[in-house]
């Protein structure tokens, strides 16, 4: 049980980057709903 | 000026089946996680962190699935010149990274606690760290060509091109003497217990691939129609 230190490392880094990357493709995906309403509110003034 | 033939179809159906799939990589990912921790013995020589093997082979085997995709994708699209290639070459591109990211981290770590260091160049190691190289620059030199046409002409060759670091990692250690283990997975190696709960993680790893792929190409596709209407609308 010596070496559960980097096991417990290893795991956490795979899961914190994973949902760090999860994270980021949330983030791009409430960017581009951000630019599709200023695309809507544009059409719906001409 | 790219095609836009091809888009992806957005839809109920479509958005049933990714949840489905999510289920499905989700409930896969708990059975690994149960199997890596509860199921599989425990090593007799390393010890509780040959554990890491369970996620750091499957994890290796995605990366490939990832650049091979991008390979396939950058062959159809010089062959076709539809977007549609580009954007997903250019997705699974970014999803390879993350997965050779973890790969070298999670190796680096097993290597400490088995060789007592971080890194060696080792052959294994250091063509890993070559691929990474290659796709990180892959996604640079994208970030920095403007015109679509040319961009993604130019990451097409380098997709083609930095595949052929893909085989050399596989056969590194058969080619050079190298201190990375020797694949054991199919050379009777493994308890049936340790190569069940590899399947099964390699199954997870590849479920959670796709859906990342999925989710991806769809935002590339959504921002690259936005950015067309934008320049409609300034035009």
């Amino acid at each position: 049980m010596e070496n559960m230190g980097y096991l417990f490392g290893a795991y956490s880094v795979i899961w914190a980057v994973v949902f760090g990357y999860v994270f980021y493709l949330y983030l791009k995906q409430r960017k581009l709903q951000r630019e599709i309403d200023w695309l809507k509110e544009l059409i719906a003034k001409r | 000026m790219l095609q836009r033939k091809g888009e992806f179809p957005m839809g109920g159906r479509r958005n049933l089946g990714n949840y489905l799939l999510a289920g499905l990589g989700f409930s896969l990912m708990l059975a690994a996680l149960y199997m890596v921790f509860l199921y599989a013995p425990t090593e007799k020589h390393t010890g509780v962190v040959q554990r890491i093997f369970y996620f750091h082979v499957p994890l290796a085997w995605v990366s490939f699935l990832a650049f091979f995709v991008v390979f396939i994708g950058s062959i159809l699209y010089l062959a076709k010149r539809l977007e549609k290639w580009d954007t997903i070459a250019h997705a699974s591109a970014e999803v390879g990274i993350v997965f050779t990211s973890l790969v070298l981290i999670t190796g680096s770590i097993w290597a400490k606690s088995v060789w007592g260091v971080w890194w060696t160049w080792d052959a294994r190691l250091t063509a890993t760290l070559v691929l990474w190289f290659i796709y990180t620059g892959y996604l640079l030199m994208r970030s920095y060509v403007t015109e679509e046409a040319q961009r993604a002409r130019l990451s097409a060759v380098l997709g083609i091109v930095g595949f052929l670091d893909v085989p050399i990692v596989t056969l590194a250690v058969m080619l050079w003497r190298t201190q990375h283990p020797a694949p054991i997975i199919f050379q009777g190696g493994l308890t049936p217990s340790m190569l069940h709960t590899l399947l099964v993680s390699i199954a997870a790893f590849t479920l959670m691939y796709i859906l990342l792929l999925i989710q991806s190409t769809s935002l590339k596709s959504l921002e690259a129609d936005i950015n067309h209407l934008k320049n409609r609308q300034t035009e």
